[in-house]
């Protein structure tokens, strides 16, 4: 942006850029006194005792802690991603039936899941489970159940989208050269909607992956868990070094899946296999290339 | 459902505590957002770089996280107290960290209104003469809020369902801790659940249906 026009700013002059400069000047002042402020206190309460970090130089930590904990969380995220992906599929194309009896049903069911608060569901699953099925451990069963119905809801939703973006004409000319209603849905709407609503599904399993920390609620053993219970309960004070080497795998892994959204947006955009451009579902933020789930 | 009636006060009590949530993480995202974007368009290099990596880095962060990190970290461990009341304090820590999280979303939804703003708007209101502030007031902000409401109002309902969360900062008074609260004295109970969720329906629905009716109102034709 610098050094061109924006929509905001025109091309800086002589006067503008010393203006920016000085600008820069200050802003890198005031972040450096920032910075400052959170080492001071960091410092203060001896958050950079080699002690306290030393815990995440072994080996042991990982291997009987970490990766374990990351496992768990993948297995939720995985097992919840299929289930979720289903019943979107499930559930988009019912909305989109030409029977009414499907139609208004399945409406019902995803706009009703689409506005209960994740927690509140995956507590009621939590207790509903054993009461239903009898005693055990139905941490996972809750998480991934919640997780399904909430996360499938939104997906269902990005599918009707989908389908609906790609021009009338296509399947009106599928009409025409005789396919039937069901051909029509799977040999035209459905290859290029898929195409469409891709950046939009990965964004959606960001979410996924976030709301997986939900477990630590449920005291489904995560890497939430692991890092915020069990390691600073080994290794006295490596409270916030856990949080820290936690929140960063977490943060890599979403930025991953993000990156890898908005590059399918950016092919999906120049992409000749289909007549609909990528599609931004009810309830997110479309920002230049990339397409944010609210969560 | 004797027990939704029996256990109505309390619930109805935890449902205002979200509400009251709600009502101050919408002022303080809103403002926070918008500084965030503010910094995220601005014309210097450290202020855009640090907007951005701020974004990135906590819309990419489990709320759960956020709010566990707010109590167990910043106020047991480093010593940042609201208050010396226990609920009070960690209420104070739900309402920070929930608003850090939803200004980022505040944000990218801010920011995705300038982009919708075409180029030739802004070109066209510099070639007749008009100042920075002028092209800001009257030609780029009336077009960019048009196309903010839909989004902003999606982001303050996925906020509204977010404070539930706060029984991860410690905050042991809203609905999802007194429902679990109930259900460990009566066991499941399918009515207390839809009574809750019912509630939290007559909250958002509105904003979504008033933001999408007001959105396509003000919609801008291009």
């Amino acid at each position: 942006m610098n050094g061109q026009a924006s929509v905001l700013f025109d091309a800086p002059g002589p006067r503008a850029r010393l203006r920016n400069n000085i600008l820069t000047l200050l802003a890198a002042i005031a972040v450096a006194a920032v910075l400052y402020v959170i080492y001071a206190r960091f410092a203060e309460k001896g958050q950079f005792d080699g002690q306290i970090w030393k815990p995440f130089a072994d080996p042991f930590t990982w291997t009987e802690y970490i990766i374990p904990g990351l496992l768990g969380t993948l297995k939720a995220a995985g097992l919840g991603a299929v289930f979720a992906l289903i019943f979107g599929a499930v559930f988009g194309l019912a909305r989109l039936s030409d029977h009414r009896w499907i139609r208004v049903p399945a409406g019902a069911v995803v706009e009703t899941f689409r506005a209960i608060p994740l927690l509140l569901l995956i507590f009621f699953l939590f207790y509903l489970a054993p009461s239903v099925l009898g005693g055990g451990d139905y941490t996972l069963i809750a998480l991934v159940a919640g997780l399904t119905l909430y996360n499938g809801s939104v997906l269902a939703e990005v599918v009707r989208a989908g389908v609906r973006a790609v021009p009338r004409g296509q399947s009106e000319a599928a009409y025409a050269i005789g396919l039937r209603k069901n051909q029509v849905m799977r040999l035209v709407l459905l290859p290029q909607a898929v195409t469409a609503m891709m950046p939009a599904i990965v964004s959606q399993l960001v979410v996924l992956l976030k709301d997986t920390a939900l477990g630590y609620i449920i005291a489904y053993v995560d890497l939430l868990n692991y890092g915020f219970k069990i390691i600073p309960a080994v290794n006295f004070g490596s409270l916030i070094p856990a949080a820290i080497v936690i929140g960063v795998i977490y943060v890599g892994l979403n930025m991953v899946l993000s990156a890898l959204a908005t590059w399918l947006e950016k092919r999906s955009r120049r992409s000749r296999k289909t007549t609909a451009g990528p599609i931004v579902p009810p309830g997110a933020v479309a920002v230049g290339d990339t397409v944010a789930a609210v969560d | 459902m004797n027990d939704l009636i029996k256990y109505a006060p309390d619930l109805l009590a935890g449902f205002l505590k979200n509400v009251q949530i709600s009502l101050v993480c919408a002022v303080l995202s809103m403002i926070l957002g918008t500084l965030l974007v503010a910094m995220r368009v601005s014309p210097t290099p450290v202020l855009r770089a640090v907007g951005t990596g701020y974004v990135n880095v906590v819309r990419n962060t489990p709320l759960t996280l956020v709010l566990a990190f707010a109590a167990l970290g910043l106020s047991d461990t480093l010593g940042v107290s609201f208050s010396q009341e226990p609920s009070t304090n960690s209420f104070w820590l739900v309402v920070l960290g929930l608003s850090l999280y939803t200004a980022t979303f505040v944000c990218e939804a801010l920011r995705s209104g300038i982009n919708t703003v075409p180029m030739g708007q802004a070109e066209a209101a510099r070639a007749i003469g008009l100042t920075f502030f002028q092209s800001l007031r009257m030609i780029i902000l009336p077009q960019a809020f048009r196309a903010v409401i839909a989004p902003l109002g999606s982001v303050m309902i996925a906020m509204i369902k977010n404070t539930t969360v706060a029984i991860a900062a410690g905050y042991l008074a809203e609905s999802a801790f007194v429902m679990k609260d109930t259900f460990d004295d009566t066991g499941v109970s399918i009515p207390i659940f839809i009574g809750i969720v019912i509630a939290f329906m007559i909250v958002t629905l509105p904003i979504g249906f008033f933001t999408g009716w007001l959105a396509n109102r003000l919609a801008v034709a291009r």
